[in-house]
């Protein structure tokens, strides 16, 4: 029992919190822009995969860090416009190409990946994003040091969390996104595209998961491998349902995440003489499927997700 | 008067169908114009390629003097036409203010002026007299209530023309009375309004000048003063329409007989204690307005709801926990209420909709494989004889205009002769011509021995096929009378739940 209150009230663990939900961040908020206006992206776990790999390798070249995760952004709207060519100019299944372009961007990382580094017995590595401090915060006794000791793309999650609540919720884009979502043809009959607002909203929320994924390699790696990713794509598909489609409530379902997944980390060391590691790494999955259960049975589905649009038909 | 729309020369097609040829309209500042055709005439195509949602192969729109570009919405809103959709293009998640809203600012302004646009969204239906909640989600009204939002969101774009497509097929007609008063006072302040419908009452109640389409085409064009009931209906249809009359017949034996039921659902009687006998050979109607108990009863009679109270026999057996499909083996036939969603799977083949019924018989499948041919051809069959336009046998149901797919219902569930029908809102937001072949159809049933539960809250329809008549009020069913001794006034008074007082004056004293 203390030994759980000592990992609790240990500043480490809420760092650890923040650093593991920033991509997760990136990635909820990226699918939470797709969803609004109606498309379900499924190549979330590959553009975060190659974000990863395009954002490290630009830095491995030479360029600073912030040029690898813009790359990595930039690579992550050019699979997103490949996913709205298909399907809402070609308006094909959503789920298919969303698995189709996961398999194609992962393997495209892999194959790039080795192209330009040759196998080695240790990874080639980069020097990472540093820890920022901020003056006068990060001197606080315990918060100073669990919250205000992150690198920036952390901050700029968190930052990027409050302009999307604030664009979907309190600008007419956001309504004009949202009514895509609900009802393409009744945005059309009010003179808005609903062509160009779902390639935008694809475009830049596939641009977020590419930077979700570029902050594995540049800020909490400093290597790249292939699968890396590890299935974060897929939780924040999940975390999408669990947060209502609200990007304030994807930065907590985030963090909550996270933290099951810090937690789980610094328990295996009390516990683990006693239960096999394997149980620790269930946690998150299991408490996040129950939370899932309790917070999803109420949440409201954009009512034209899948729905392909178009022009003139009912 | 003053020209605010002109419409000239519009052609359509759609591959070899000629949905608009060489259309000309003019519409007047403060008038109330009624487009008049039956499914399929055009009128919804003209009225999107008005509105831009489609673009025209040949012809002009023209606002106060102004050609419209064609094929942009956007532009029709500027210029000042408002549309009504029939299927409302409103979004249920959103909230009325949101749906209204969308689409009037700068996609790009910092900030969303929803204060401003609260103000104005209540100033204009405090002037038409369309109260409505601005916070409310939309999904949570009622249907006459969306209907509003969709007139309140065109009102706020400042439209000054408004296209109203059937804006009644989804109303009461209490809702529908109090729209078209609306209407009129709209007209009233200056709007200038089309309308487009199927129904001769309600064209000739509200409209000033009435244009009919037939095929494609203007047939003819009056003013209210100058016509009737009778001239449209036979202008819209292109021939003398003639609704069949019922012959006298004696009715044979009981066939379906109810005796003190009551329906219980969520806590709430649905239907309370209710008795009717129907026999072979007649048809009795049950008149009521809608929404007052009319589904569960149809439901109880097609073994999807059962008694909690009380029985029910079929031809003098009790009927208990039978299955649906038992009932239908045992010879009851059934037109849903609500032919898209219960009467047909709009997604698949007419064949697959046309056997569905039966398709565990021999006929059409053999060790859980269906016949596939043996399922055209029967669909074939019942395409030639109940004369369904508009698809083969392979196409899918939901290309089928309402009538058509009333026609294929009908004529799957009377290919077999049933020995009961239950045919519930059978020629509910059809025209004319579909009404009149349906209604041949049951009386032809009805001829041939089949007993018809006529579910309806047409009073024409009831008083022109049945043979007895109760009527349904808040899930009772009033005591029958005879066809011969009814009239519209009495039956408005039994629908108005009249006899129910009287019962109750009666168990008082």
């Amino acid at each position: 029992m203390m030994a759980l209150f000592d990992i609790l009230a240990s500043a480490g663990l809420w760092a650890a919190v923040l650093r593991i939900a920033t991509p997760l961040i990136f990635g909820t908020l990226g699918a939470v822009l797709c969803e609004r206006s109606g498309v379900l992206n499924l190549g979330i776990e590959g553009i975060m995969t190659f974000g990863a790999m395009v954002g490290w390798l630009t830095v491995y070249n030479g360029a600073d860090l912030w040029t690898g995760m813009l790359v990595a952004a930039l690579a992550g709207a050019v699979f997103g416009l490949m996913h709205a060519l298909l399907s809402v100019t070609l308006g094909l299944s959503q789920h298919v190409t969303g698995l189709g372009i996961t398999l194609f961007a992962s393997s495209l990382s892999y194959f790039l990946f080795r192209l330009n580094v040759p196998l080695a017995s240790t990874p080639p590595t980069i020097v990472p994003f540093k820890p920022v401090s901020i003056p006068g915060l990060s001197d606080l006794p315990f918060f100073g040091q669990a919250i205000f000791t992150q690198t920036m793309p952390t901050y700029l999650a968190i930052l990027t969390a409050m302009v999307m609540s604030y664009v979907i919720f309190r600008m007419p884009l956001g309504l004009a996104i949202r009514m895509t979502g609900e009802n393409p043809h009744a945005a059309e009959a009010q003179g808005i595209n609903p062509v160009r607002i779902r390639y935008s909203a694809i475009m830049a929320g596939s641009a977020l998961m590419g930077m979700g994924g570029a902050f594995l390699t540049l800020s909490a790696f400093n290597s790249f491998f292939p699968t890396m990713v590890q299935g974060r794509g897929w939780i924040c598909i999940a975390l999408v349902v669990f947060a209502s489609w609200r990007p304030g409530r994807a930065l907590l379902g985030a963090l909550l995440f996270a933290f099951f997944d810090a937690f789980q980390l610094r328990l295996q060391p009390v516990l683990g003489d006693r239960v096999p590691y394997q149980i620790f790494l269930m946690i998150p999955y299991i408490l996040s499927i129950a939370a899932l259960a309790l917070v999803a049975r109420r949440a409201k589905v954009p009512q034209a997700l899948m729905q392909a649009y178009r022009r003139g038909e009912r | 008067m003053t020209t605010v729309l002109e419409l000239s020369g519009i052609s359509k097609r759609f591959g070899d169908i000629v949905a608009n040829e060489n259309i000309s309209i003019a519409l007047r500042k403060g008038e109330i114009l009624a487009l008049l055709g039956e499914n399929g005439a055009g009128k919804t195509t003209l009225m999107s390629i008005l509105f831009g949602h489609y673009t025209a192969d040949s012809g002009t729109v023209r606002v106060d003097d102004v050609e419209l570009p064609s094929g942009k919405p956007r532009a029709a809103i500027r210029a000042g036409v408002g549309m009504v959709h029939q299927h409302f293009s409103l979004a249920p998640n959103l909230t009325v203010l949101n749906n209204v809203m969308t689409g009037t600012e700068k996609l790009w302004s910092f900030k969303s002026d929803t204060a401003a646009a609260r103000t104005k969204l209540l100033s204009i239906s405090q002037r038409f007299g369309l109260s409505v909640n601005p916070d409310a989600r939309l999904g949570d009204l009622s249907v006459g209530e969306q209907q509003r939002v969709e007139i309140l969101r065109a009102l706020y774009n400042d439209a000054r023309i408004l296209i109203l497509d059937e804006p009644t097929a989804v109303l009461t007609n209490i809702e529908a009375e109090r729209l078209f008063s609306t209407l009129k006072e709209m007209a009233k302040q200056g709007l200038s309004l089309i309308f487009i419908s199927h129904k001769l009452d309600e064209v000739m109640a509200a409209a000033d000048r009435i244009v009919v389409l037939r095929g494609g085409k203007v047939a003819a064009e009056r003013r209210v003063g100058e016509t009737s009931k009778a001239e449209l209906a036979e202008l819209m249809v292109g021939h003398r329409v003639t609704r069949p009359i019922r012959d006298a017949a004696t009715p044979g034996a009981v066939a379906l007989e109810a005796t003190g039921v009551t329906v219980r659902r969520g806590g709430v009687d649905r239907l309370k204690d209710i008795s009717f006998r129907l026999c072979e050979g007649e048809i009795l109607g049950i008149i009521g307005v809608s929404g007052n108990g009319q589904a569960v009863l149809s439901h109880l009679v097609s073994g999807l709801a059962e008694p909690s109270i009380g029985n029910i026999r079929l031809f003098g057996e009790p009927l208990a926990n039978l299955g649906v499909r038992a009932l239908i083996e045992s010879g009851i036939g059934r037109i849903p209420e609500d032919r898209n969603n219960e009467g047909a799977i709009g997604e698949m083949a007419i064949w697959e909709n046309t056997v569905l019924e039966r398709i565990w018989t021999p006929a059409f499948s053999k060790y859980g494989l269906v016949n596939r041919k043996a399922g055209i051809a029967f669909a074939q069959r019942i395409i030639g004889e109940f004369d369904v336009r508009g698809g083969r046998p392979t196409s899918r149901t939901r290309l089928l205009s309402g009538g058509n797919m009333q026609k294929l219902i009908l004529g799957r569930n009377l290919h077999d002769r049933p020995r009961i029908l239950i045919a519930a809102q059978p020629t509910r937001g059809l025209d004319e011509g579909a009404v009149a072949a349906i209604h041949a159809r049951i009386l032809e049933a009805r001829s041939q021995g089949t007993a018809v539960l006529l579910i309806s809250e047409d009073l024409d329809e009831v008083i022109g096929l049945a043979d007895r008549i109760q009527a349904i009020v808040k899930g009772r069913l009033s005591p029958p009378v005879a066809a011969e001794t009814a009239d519209p006034r009495m039956l408005g008074l039994m629908m108005a739940g009249e006899w129910l007082q009287s019962e109750e004056a009666g168990h008082a004293s």
